[in-house]
Parts: C-alpha cells; sequence; structure tokens
C-alpha cells in the first residue's frame, strides 16, 4: 500500500519559503495515502496562479489547466472515469473570482471532486493585487487607497449554493487539514475545503499569527453538528467565517454520478465504444 | 405531372407549423421523394411570423427553391409576407376564418379553406394544421391514407381518440379542397415517388449520430441556437450507450469539462455557435498546448456579437482557424452534404485523437437545420482509430515521469489515460519537457513548439476537397463550403445549360488549407468564383494565401441572413462575369 512518500515527486516547488501551500501539498499526500490510494488512482487538476502550481508537485497525474477552469476540467476528467480519485485545487483568484461561475455550480452539481482553495486572500504570481477575499480597506497594487468591495464568504457561498461537503482548514495545522482532505475524499459528491494558506510575501496583514489568533476549530463547539445547516451558518456567522473542521455535510444526497441514468460504476473510458450494425440501424431508422 | 415542387407553410411561431411540416414531410419521404427544407424563424418563442419551405422533388436536391407553388397561411401576415415568392400561376390555400386576399390581379389561385372551423367542430381548434395537411395532400393528389398512418404514429401514444380525430380533420381538409379546386390539377401532380424511405434528418442529428457511432460518450455543451439540437439528440442517446450530457454553466466550462474528459479517455463533444466559440478560444489553446484531443462543432449563424441568431452565415472560418492566442495545432473541417455531416463527425474524433489537437467542425444554420433526406449512410465506413495510445506502460526510470510529450518525428507522442499504472506524467498549459514538467529552457522551447507544429504537416483527410472537375479548361470555376454546394451545384446546371463549361469544389478541410490541391483545380478554370456567405470572402482569403489565383478570383457573397437561392445565384454570378 502506498504512503505519503509515495505521493511525492522530486520536483521542488517554485514558491516562496514560508508559503502556506507546502502544508497544503503535504496534507493532500498525507489524506491520499490515507484513503488508501495509490498514486496512478489520483489525479490533481489545477488553476492559475501561484497555487496552481501544486498539480506538478505531488506524485499522481496532473493536470494543469487555465485560469479558473480547474473545476470543469476535474469534472469532466471524474465523468469520463469515476474510478480515479480527482482533487481540483487553486487559489482564491481563480476559483471566487475568474472561476467563482464554476465554483457556484460545480457546487450545486455535486460531482464527486474534492476542491481544495489555497486561499491567501491576495493575488501573489501577479504580486500583489486585491482578491474577492481581501478584506475590505486592504491596500494593495490595485487598491492603493484601500479595497471597497465587500469581502467574500466562501463558506457561505457553499452553504448558500447547496454545497453537500463544506470545509475549512488553516495551513499550519496539518492534522486537521489533512483529516479534513481525506474526508472529503472519502465523501460521495462535491466537497470544498477552503485552507487559510498565509502568502508571506505580498499579504503582510493576514499572517500567520493573525489566522492563529482568529481561527476556531468545530471541536471548541459543545455538540456541534455537522449535519446540521442550520447550525453550520450560525456558527460560520459567529465566527465570522474563521470556523475551521468540517463545518457542513449532508451524506444523504447522492451525487451527480449517482443519479445518472445508465451511468456505470465502472469509469467511463474502460468501456466498450464501437457500435454494433443493429445498434447503429437502429438509431438508423429512427430517422426513417 | 412535375417532378418538383416547393411548399410553405406560414403563420405565428408557435402554433404548431413544425409538426405539421414534420407530418407532411415523413409522409412525402415514406412516398420516396428527395426532401430538403428551409426554416424562417425568429429568436422568439411565440408569436411573431414563422414559416417552413420544403421542396420536394423525384431527383435529389440540395437547395431550396428561389419560388415557390403552393402556400398554406394561417394568418394574412404569411400571404402579404411571401405572396411574391409564388410562381405565376402558384396556389395559397388559407383559413378562410381570416378572410385571405391576394393583391388585385395576382397571377395565383386562392383557396379558402375553413381549416379553424372544421377543427373546431372536431373538438378543438389546434387541428387545423391537420386540416391544411389534408388540403394540401388533394391539391398534390397523394395517397391520403400515407399520411394518416403517419399521424398515427406521431399521436398513437396519445391515444385512438386523438389518432382518429386528427385523421378526420385531415380527411375534412382533403375533401374541401378537392370539392373547391374541382379535383387535383396536372399541374400540381407529382410524378411518383421512387418508394424508398431516406433518412429524413438534420444536420444537427446527422452530427449527433456521428459522434455516437464514433464512440463519443459525453458531451458539455451550453445550449444556443442554432447548435442545441445536437445536445437534445445525445442526451437521448448516450445514457442508453453509458454516457452522458452535461448542460454546464457556460461554453467555457463546456469546453474545458470537454477537455478534462477527453484527457480522461473518453471521446468528449463540445458544440456551439459563434459567441459561444469566442468564449473558448482560451481553452482551445489549452487543448493545443497538452495535447488533448477535443471536437468542437460551431454551428455559423450571422454574427458578429449577437448578430442574427437564426440566420445563416459562414463568418466563424477565421475564428475556428485563428480563434486562440499563440499557436497550436489544430484542425477545422466543413462538411457541404447531409451525409458528410454524418462523415466528418465520425472524422473528427479520429483526427483529434489521431493528432491529439482541438478539432473545430464547422456547419452553417441551413446545413444545421434544413431538414432533408440523405442517402443510406455507411456504418461499414465507420472506423475508429485513437491514435498513438499506450494501455500498458513499461516501469519508468527513478525520479522520471512517463514521457507524454516525448519528441518524435511526427509530432505526435504516445497518449496515456489517467489511472495507467507507471503512465503518471504531468499536464500543463505551461510550456514543457518531454515528461511535461514547467521548462522555459530555450532549446526545449524551440523543440517543442516545432514537435506540435510539426503534427500539422501529416495530417491525412481522405477527401481535403470534394470536386466536380469534368473540365481542364472550364470556363468558370466554383468554389465553396458548406451548405451552399447544392445551390452552386444548381446554378452551374444553368451556366452549363448556356453553354459554359463549369467545375465546381467545395472545400471540406478548411485547415490545414489544401492548398495544392486547390491550386490545381485552379489550373483549370479562366474564371473563379468563390461563394459564401460572409461579408468580406474568407475563403476567398484563403485561397489567394494558400492556392494563389488573385487575378481570376472573383467573390460573390452574401451576408443578409438568408441563403443562396439557385436562380438568384446564376442571376448574380452572370453578372459579375
Amino acid at each position: 500500500m502506498a504512503t505519503f512518500k509515495d505521493f511525492r515527486n522530486n520536483i521542488k516547488p517554485n514558491w516562496c519559503p514560508g508559503c502556506g501551500d507546502f502544508s497544503v501539498q503535504a496534507a493532500i499526500q498525507r489524506a491520499c495515502a490515507n484513503v488508501g490510494y495509490e498514486p496512478e488512482q489520483v489525479a490533481v487538476v489545477s488553476g492559475i496562479g501561484c497555487s496552481g502550481r501544486i498539480s506538478g508537485y505531488i506524485n499522481a497525474y496532473g493536470f494543469h489547466s487555465i485560469h479558473g477552469r480547474s473545476l470543469p476540467v476535474a469534472q469532466g476528467l471524474k465523468l469520463a472515469n469515476r474510478e480515479l480519485a480527482v482533487i481540483a485545487s487553486g487559489g482564491d483568484g481563480d476559483g471566487f473570482a475568474i472561476g467563482m461561475g464554476h465554483t457556484v455550480h460545480a457546487i450545486r452539481r455535486n460531482i464527486d471532486v474534492t476542491y481544495i482553495v489555497m486561499d491567501n486572500q491576495i493575488y501573489g504570481l501577479t504580486k500583489g493585487q486585491t482578491s474577492p477575499r481581501s478584506a475590505s480597506g486592504f491596500k494593495t497594487k490595485s487598491t492603493p487607497t484601500g479595497s471597497i468591495e465587500t469581502t467574500l464568504s466562501p463558506l457561505e457561498m457553499a452553504l448558500a449554493a447547496g454545497a453537500t461537503f463544506v470545509a475549512q482548514s488553516f495551513s499550519t495545522d496539518l492534522k486537521q487539514l489533512t483529516a479534513v482532505i481525506e474526508a472529503g475524499m472519502n465523501h460521495k459528491g462535491f466537497s470544498l475545503i477552503n485552507v487559510f494558506s498565509p502568502c508571506v510575501t505580498f499579504n503582510k496583514v493576514n499572517t500567520y499569527e493573525w489566522f492563529k489568533e482568529r481561527v476556531v476549530s468545530t471541536d471548541s463547539f459543545d455538540g456541534y453538528d455537522a449535519s446540521n445547516k442550520m447550525m453550520a451558518m450560525q456558527k460560520v456567522l459567529e465566527t465570522d467565517g474563521m470556523i475551521t473542521g468540517i463545518v457542513y455535510q449532508n451524506k444523504e444526497k447522492p451525487s451527480y454520478e449517482q443519479q445518472l441514468p445508465g451511468f456505470q460504476e465502472i469509469g467511463l473510458a474502460k468501456q466498450n465504444i464501437t457500435l454494433t450494425k443493429d445498434q447503429f440501424d437502429k438509431l438508423v431508422a429512427e430517422f426513417n | 405531372m412535375i417532378s418538383q415542387l416547393s411548399w410553405k407553410i406560414g403563420g405565428q411561431q408557435g402554433e404548431g407549423l413544425e409538426s405539421t411540416d414534420r407530418i407532411f414531410s415523413t409522409a412525402l419521404n415514406r412516398l420516396g421523394y428527395h426532401l430538403y427544407g428551409y426554416r424562417h424563424f425568429s429568436s422568439r418563442i411565440k408569436g411573431g411570423h414563422t414559416n417552413n419551405k420544403i421542396r420536394i422533388s423525384t431527383q435529389p436536391i440540395r437547395a431550396i427553391s428561389d419560388n415557390l407553388d403552393i402556400l398554406v397561411a394561417f394568418d394574412q401576415e404569411t400571404i402579404d409576407l411571401n405572396h411574391k415568392e409564388l410562381r405565376n400561376g402558384g396556389v395559397v390555400i388559407a383559413d378562410a376564418k381570416f378572410d385571405p386576399k391576394l393583391p388585385e390581379g395576382f397571377p395565383a389561385k386562392l383557396y379558402a379553406v375553413p381549416f379553424t372551423a372544421i377543427a373546431e367542430e372536431l373538438g378543438t381548434s389546434l387541428m387545423k394544421n391537420m386540416v391544411a395537411v389534408g388540403a394540401s395532400t388533394a391539391l398534390l393528389d397523394l395517397p391520403v391514407d400515407i399520411i394518416k398512418k403517419v399521424v398515427e404514429e406521431e399521436f398513437g401514444r396519445k391515444g385512438q381518440a386523438v389518432v382518429d380525430k386528427n385523421n378526420a380533420a385531415i380527411q375534412k381538409g382533403f375533401e374541401y379542397l378537392l370539392d373547391i379546386s374541382g379535383g387535383p390539377s396536372e399541374e400540381f401532380k407529382l410524378e411518383p415517388g421512387d418508394g424508398t424511405t431516406r433518412l429524413f434528418i438534420i444536420g444537427n442529428e446527422a452530427i449527433g449520430l456521428g459522434a455516437v457511432a464514433a464512440g463519443c460518450r459525453l458531451m458539455s455543451a451550453y445550449p444556443i441556437t442554432p447548435a442545441s439540437e445536437i445536445m437534445e439528440y445525445l442526451i437521448k442517446k448516450l445514457p442508453k450507450l453509458g454516457g452522458t450530457v452535461v448542460q454546464t454553466e457556460d461554453e467555457i466550462a463546456a469546453v474545458t469539462m470537454a477537455i478534462g474528459a477527453n484527457y480522461g479517455g473518453v471521446r468528449t463533444l463540445t458544440a456551439s455557435a459563434g459567441p459561444g466559440l469566442s468564449l473558448m478560444m482560451e481553452a482551445i489553446g489549452l487543448s493545443g498546448m497538452t495535447e488533448t484531443p477535443v471536437v468542437i462543432v460551431d454551428t455559423m449563424r450571422g454574427g458578429p456579437s449577437t448578430g442574427l441568431p437564426t440566420k445563416q452565415e459562414q463568418s466563424d472560418v477565421n475564428a475556428a482557424i485563428y480563434g486562440t492566442h499563440g499557436e497550436i495545432p489544430k484542425i477545422v473541417l466543413f462538411p457541404s452534404t447531409i451525409e458528410e455531416c454524418f462523415y466528418d463527425s465520425v472524422e473528427a474524433f479520429n483526427l483529434a485523437d489521431q493528432y491529439q489537437c482541438p478539432v473545430i467542425l464547422l456547419t452553417d444554420l441551413q446545413l444545421s437545420l434544413g431538414k432533408q433526406t440523405s442517402e443510406p449512410l455507411d456504418f461499414s465506413r465507420v472506423t475508429i482509430d485513437r491514435g498513438a495510445l499506450a494501455l500498458e506502460v513499461e516501469p519508468q526510470p527513478e525520479n522520471q515521469l512517463f514521457k507524454r510529450y516525448a519528441f518524435s518525428e511526427s509530432g505526435v507522442s504516445t497518449r496515456v489515460f489517467p489511472g495507467t499504472k507507471n503512465g503518471i506524467f504531468h499536464s500543463t498549459g505551461v510550456e514543457h519537457d518531454e515528461q511535461g514538467r514547467p521548462s522555459e529552457a530555450t532549446t526545449n522551447r524551440k523543440k517543442m513548439m516545432d514537435k506540435r507544429m510539426r503534427k500539422m504537416e501529416s495530417v491525412k483527410v481522405t477527401n481535403p476537397i470534394v470536386a466536380i472537375s469534368k473540365y481542364d479548361d472550364a470556363d468558370i470555376l466554383f468554389v465553396g463550403m458548406g451548405s451552399t454546394g447544392g445551390t452552386i451545384e444548381e446554378a452551374r446546371k444553368q451556366f452549363e445549360a448556356d453553354g459554359l463549361k463549369t467545375n465546381q469544389v467545395m472545400v471540406r478541410l478548411i485547415h490545414p488549407f489544401p492548398g495544392a490541391e486547390v491550386a490545381a483545380q485552379l489550373d483549370k478554370a479562366k474564371k473563379v468564383i468563390v461563394v459564401e456567405n460572409n461579408a468580406t470572402g474568407q475563403l476567398a482569403d484563403l485561397i489567394t494565401l494558400h492556392a494563389g489565383g488573385r487575378e481570376k478570383i472573383k467573390r460573390m457573397l452574401k451576408y443578409d441572413g438568408n441563403p443562396f437561392l439557385p436562380n438568384e445565384l446564376y442571376n448574380d454570378c452572370k453578372e459579375l462575369i
């Protein structure tokens, strides 16, 4: 059986030293091993941005797509071969700005893809512009007098969009992060995992210390019930979105694939695609 | 007796003209006539004038006609808008309810038939369409029983009572017309059809059928006119074959989902029209760069922007060839017959897998939506070629990924599907090395760019052009693409009757352009007329760029939203030469 080391490759990430994304990389590797996958059974699809490079830093099939489009690529891949574990990943700009349309609809669609957002609340690769996750008043190269837009709350958004799995974690908490990714991978349906992953170079406000002072684990709430959507929404609001752990999970709702008529367990890519003459003749006869 | 005629039915959109047309033409197909339809419709659901025109012939036809023999009108507007199309001595069959009128002295007959009154008498005014079908059948002196049989198939599921009522409406309409016209006239009596029932199909369905035959099992698409029928066809078929259709949130999702699924190993289609193609441009580059096959159908309609969404145009040719930033290998096909829609759909999937690049299958609105009879589709011509593909892979050297992008003479490298043991590789839109790892090294960049583009040098398509090339010294060579083929052929025959020698070429492989093949045809003609539905002459430009002939090429362009008509084309070309 594969261990997390089998999910490592020899490529040195081009992330800045101290970047939160390193922990996300390690947590994905651990979660894959913990769930029991072999490297070739896993595919990591990513978008563009610092975090988008992650698909090249894990020993698995990796597809580094275009900005904001990791989710449709990942969903297409999952439908093509549902035997694969498909992880989609990218930054907050990738998922909540350019790719927001896909994020909302991937949530609604509920295809079994695990989506990990590395949320640093800034655009790093383009060297420091505001993101939908930036706080109001946040000064960046594109908001020199401070952002005047409302900060997006990904957890509220996901709950409102009908998510069946919503989690959040912080990149220094490797144990919790690994656990929520593992739970997301085991979840039958779409899982959104937002990870606070500080940018040590361009975000001098939302630092490791800043997060450390604010994150609140669901473990700290007495009787927290992640299957209770009302409670989930309430705690998200109470903690100003700083809640971590599995925030909400609906285990009852079947995934998209499970609801597709005629969709089989065996990966579509492995099925015979040749029609028989008889099948063809029947199709043609419908036009007579 | 006549060998061909044109029949048109018009009224308000949403009045059920479609089903009327369907029942009438299905019956004609059963009798062995060749049919070619044209839908005039607007971008709205209910209301507004709409009409369906159908040409009926004992010989193969691939064009609508300039004029009209019979106009069936459900309102005065239909007569006002369409009567000028009627030939001298043509007939209007109109609902007596609105007291139909033809302009004073107009040389056509008018039969007022109480469509609505007869239908209401039988239970519901909805059946006025069937009264009209019955009246039309009588005028053409066709066996009414065939129509009734089609009605039985169409409404059988709704119960015998519904079938009987509709057939009674048909019978009444039939009898009423015979009564007021004094029996069938030789002028409208069609020579019998050959009794062969053909496929009666629109281009979009032929493409969908081709996709199914080619092993396409997924489609991701966003609804748009005039492409939606492809997804509507496939959603009925793919679940029965283990696959599905996903209606995505937009065309960007449609194409990237298709790329993801193709990467996963399933032949996946997306289809759209110009606005969708524009949205797909960045992703088309991703397909080219990651060498992931994808088939994109673009059913061209009037552009630019929202343009003329329900009208004919062929103006996305340049966008299909050049669209996306940077330079990638890409193949663009454009069938010009209903049969080619099917075969080219199959070939598009093979080419995409063989050359591991995006393949754009162009059609135009008339080819996509014009319902017509098709010659039998030959299943033995359907082959599935997945290209260079490894289902099993040897273990890789330590710290090495599978060389998915191995440099090769042809530029094509062996593909593996995710899930394959020892086959792990990286795929990225970033420039990369043979294992797919990002690389900015200059030597690698040049080699990798050359490798990808080299694939275009070997693209083999069975018939890059379809030529009717009878003469080595033709007076005129007509060149076209898509649905203009049949119209060009009829105009050309008129020139032949005038004593001119004419050849014809339909360009099927738009990119990489078959310059040598077209040049050889240019050499055999004194003059060249390039016929296309756009304002700038995109095909003519391609010809001059790749095949020369600038001095003898004339452009015949039409971009008012309507297809070319045979006589119109003949007359306009006469002026041009």
